[in-house]
């Protein structure tokens, strides 16, 4: 049986911050994709990118999912 | 059950209202004031009767602002993140457009004869806006490279004694005979043109990029 209680305000700025040091660290990640990327590129190596950009597709997917989710339980709040 | 503002105990035994071992304390003694979310917080974290009267009157829930702030700040992120993705695509169009170009078309530099051992020749390859740079090193081998260093593109030189390529904005260092970053902040190595001689004429064929 699920129970859908929505969050106190302490609970979601909890989560909030968990949310927050997630996509800072895709968006980290997803910097450093960016420059490797270009020096690949600008070295002549075709083999990465598009790997590269499927991967940052992926991050962007996590934090646009993640933020959504926020959305959601700010919509449950009392 | 109210008395003027008071809340009076249901005298009833078996009363929803009463709470707690004896069942003398009205059930809700044990319920906050408030909500604990809507507590007002001062920034100092000290009570609000010892704050100034101006932030009594106009009192800031702090930590649904502090709420605020990072959740602006998440959103702010999550669009770097699509600014970064977009990056990626771009990069791949470019590189798709290049890879769709014709192969550049064979030039014809100069004669052997015009370019005795140690001497260097300028050049433009593939198009005019791209200058390089060709060096006779010995009797039988020939380099050349693009002249733009792959730090911030400043204008290379080569100094064939010292057999490196050496670029006066940052004194960045490339070995002559590979064109591979040997000092300075460049880390990848100067896109080679490809060389054909043919007869004694010298052509450029190709130009081969790296990184390493």
């Amino acid at each position: 049986m699920s129970v859908n209680r929505p969050f106190t305000g302490a609970q979601r700025a909890t989560i909030l911050n968990g949310m927050l040091a997630f996509v800072v660290m895709l968006v980290v990640l997803q910097l450093w994709l960016l420059t490797a990327t270009m020096n690949a590129y600008l070295g002549g190596d075709h083999a990465v990118i598009r790997p590269a950009a499927l991967a940052s597709v992926a991050c962007l997917l996590l934090n646009a999912g993640l933020l959504r989710y926020l959305y959601r339980i700010e919509r449950t709040r009392r | 059950m109210q008395d003027e503002g008071r809340e009076v105990l249901d005298v009833r035994i078996d009363s929803d209202a009463r709470e707690g071992l004896t069942g003398t304390a009205p059930a809700s003694i044990y319920r906050p004031l408030h909500e604990a979310e809507q507590v007002t917080i001062a920034p100092d974290w000290r009570p609000m009767d010892v704050q100034p009267a101006w932030r009594t009157d106009f009192p800031i829930d702090w930590p649904q602002d502090h709420y605020v702030e990072r959740r602006e700040f998440m959103k702010f992120m999550v669009l770097t993140s699509l600014a970064f993705t977009v990056g990626q695509f771009w990069i791949a169009a470019q590189d798709w457009w290049r890879r769709r170009r014709q192969p550049p078309a064979g030039v014809r530099l100069a004669s052997l004869d015009d370019v005795p051992v140690g001497a260097t020749r300028a050049f433009t390859y593939p198009t005019e806006h791209d200058p390089c740079v060709l060096v006779r090193t010995s009797e039988r081998t020939l380099v050349a490279y693009s002249q733009k260093c792959t730090h911030l593109s400043c204008a290379v030189l080569p100094q064939v004694a010292e057999k490196v390529i050496r670029c006066p904005c940052h004194e960045g260092l490339f070995d002559l005979e590979s064109g591979r970053p040997i000092a300075g902040p460049p880390r990848r190595p100067l896109p080679r043109i490809r060389l054909d001689v043919r007869g004694r004429q010298i052509f450029a064929t190709g130009v081969e990029e790296r990184t390493v």
